[in-house]
């Protein structure tokens, strides 16, 4: 048994360049044993080179990844952590059986073939070709070969990308059913449906760096903020550096759009410290909201970014000013 | 948590050097029909070209002409069986199969001896199977020659497993065979198993001597010619020792980076 307490990944102040491109800058993460976490963000976000790092794939330029108090090349010489990967990863001239067997071969105790085909749901194909498995079905073999180690922890990334509707549905009910034995996952995901859905904690990343972290529910109503529109005298323009920094503010003719966590706070400002008018309060969808916690900066100079980890677990955070892209990502 | 986490190492005995891994590895292999065509097909068209029309020739040093092209043909298909086998791992990679290994306890070691055994099952059958074609063909040696050219061409295969491994991790190509073909059809050559070194002519016969299927080709015909160099022995060894180095630089390199 793993020792109990023990996080099952901890990951302080990671970073990683790849020449001029920041990948990840100053990530910490802390997964508690029994989690399921979605690593929730846009393409490009650093999901991907975060994972190889927690799996010792790559090394950070700076910061500390530990899987159960051990380095990552420890833990996977425990057999404690397995990986779903994106692509790659599997020989296409050996059929399914043979590559669980094969992975099985690797480990001093491994779980019997035949139980990892089943609970992945490809027994039936197990005979198959690689190279004739639909890509759902090779999915499901990385799936089958994660468990064979029977790992503490199962690190998933993005692991329906190019699925349909209903193997998506059959991979995250068997991903499901497994976590509910007590396995802790990580996947990636780029699908806010699926973080919603299967997650019961939901970190954001943008730009290589933790922006929310707390339940899907928490998340939620932290991304379904409120835009506040209102008519301003041009004069006045300037009152607003008095709202509170996480605030959006864009301007448009005589018209200004805020968006905000806190309509009332924002509302009750313009109404009293400025001469605006024609007040009008949207909420945003969730959708929407999604893609402006996670919108690449547009220009703003400065990002005032806090990625420290929650000392309350349980408290979502938000450290970082929401910027304005949905128009080129909705 | 997890039902059987077990905190100690759970390292594959023997670093995962394992029947199951080295069959599998066999099976991919013979399953593979290029790999047939490279190692029993190509060496057996050889021999029909190069050796059966004169078999029961004599070279000017008095040897049966037929020994020594079944031998040199032997050595040659062992060599290319094993590059082949070696130079798989360039596949593996493009599969994405070597990134998927580091995440198994496999030590690196154990992954490159079960190539080298694989290696050495293929070139097994490659040099069987040269060996029935000749002596159907007609092809007579007594015992004592079939079993040391035949272990010497088995053996000294190893110098191009690693060969292929060294290439196969240099190369991102899906199709290093394609190019390693050629080269080793070269090295062929130039080592003296297509044609006898002593017809090459001096500079090419200079040349040959510094080539690495010479060695083996050398030592491998050494029952039939009765000579005996140890220079043969050092240029194996050297050629082992620079394939082998290089393979381990171009591994390091692979794994470093991401």
């Amino acid at each position: 048994m793993t020792t109990p307490g023990v996080p099952a990944v901890r990951a302080a102040g990671l970073h990683k360049s790849f020449g001029k491109v920041q990948a990840v800058r100053g990530l910490d993460l802390t997964v508690q044993q029994g989690e399921v976490v979605a690593f929730l963000g846009p393409n490009g976000a650093g999901k991907t080179t975060t994972i190889d790092m927690i799996l010792g794939l790559s090394t950070p330029d700076a910061g500390e990844v530990s899987i159960f108090g051990h380095s990552p090349r420890g833990a996977i010489s425990r057999g404690q952590v397995a990986a779903v990967m994106q692509t790659g990863g599997l020989l296409r001239d050996i059929s399914a059986r043979e590559t669980v067997q094969l992975t099985a071969a690797m480990f001093d105790s491994a779980r019997p073939v035949d139980e990892v085909l089943t609970r992945a749901g490809i027994l039936d194909i197990a005979d198959r070709r690689v190279e004739k498995c639909s890509g759902g079905q090779q999915q499901r073999l990385r799936f089958a070969m994660a468990l064979v180690s029977d790992p503490g922890l199962l690190i998933l990334d993005e692991p329906t990308t190019g699925m349909d509707v209903a193997g998506r549905r059959d991979f995250w009910s068997a991903i499901r059913d497994d976590a509910s034995r007590g396995r802790t996952v990580i996947f990636a995901t780029h699908y806010l449906e699926e973080a919603d859905a299967y997650a019961d904690r939901i970190v954001l990343v943008r730009q290589g760096t933790v922006v929310a972290d707390g339940t899907a529910a928490q998340i939620k109503n932290l991304a379904s903020g409120r835009t506040v529109r209102a008519s301003l005298p041009a004069g006045d323009r300037a009152l607003l550096a008095g709202l509170p920094p996480a605030d959006h503010v864009e301007f448009d003719g005589g018209r200004v759009t805020v968006r905000t966590s806190d309509s009332d706070s924002v509302v009750r400002f313009l109404l009293t410290k400025t001469g605006a008018h024609d007040l009008e309060v949207v909420a945003n969808n969730l959708e929407e909201a999604f893609v402006t916690l996670t919108a690449d900066e547009a220009g703003t100079a400065t990002t005032p970014t806090d990625s420290s980890t929650p000392t309350d677990p349980t408290a979502p955070t938000y450290t970082s000013a929401p910027t304005a892209m949905e128009g080129e990502r909705a | 948590m997890s039902q059987s986490t077990a905190m100690q190492d759970r390292k594959p005995s023997a670093g995962g050097v394992n029947k199951t891994f080295l069959w599998i590895e066999i099976k991919r292999m013979l399953r593979n029909r290029r790999t047939i065509v490279f190692t029993v097909l190509m060496p057996a068209i050889f021999f029909f070209i190069f050796g059966l029309s004169n078999k029961d020739q004599q070279l000017p040093n008095g040897h049966s002409y037929g020994q020594y092209i079944l031998i040199s043909l032997t050595v040659y298909a062992a060599m290319t069986a094993a590059t082949g086998a070696g130079s798989q791992v360039a596949v593996e990679r493009a599969q994405g199969w070597s990134r998927q290994l580091r995440l198994t306890p496999l030590l690196p070691g154990a992954y490159i001896a079960i190539k080298a055994a694989a290696a050495l099952t293929l070139s097994l059958v490659a040099v069987i199977a040269q060996f029935v074609i000749g002596a159907i063909a007609g092809v007579t040696m007594d015992a004592q020659t079939w079993l040391t050219a035949g272990l010497v061409a088995w053996l000294g295969s190893l110098v191009f497993a690693a060969l292929g491994l060294f290439v196969g991790y240099l190369m991102p190509s899906q199709n290093v065979m394609q190019i390693l073909g050629p080269a080793l059809a070269i090295l062929a050559m130039l080592g003296g198993l297509f044609m006898p070194i002593e017809i090459m002519g001096d500079t090419f016969g200079t040349i040959a001597k510094f080539t690495p299927a010479y060695g083996i080709g050398q030592l491998a015909r050494s029952p039939i010619t009765g000579e005996f160099d140890v220079l043969w022995i050092l240029n194996v060894l050297v050629w082992l020792a620079i394939f082998v180095g290089g393979a381990a630089m171009a591994f390091r390199r692979d794994t470093s980076r991401v």
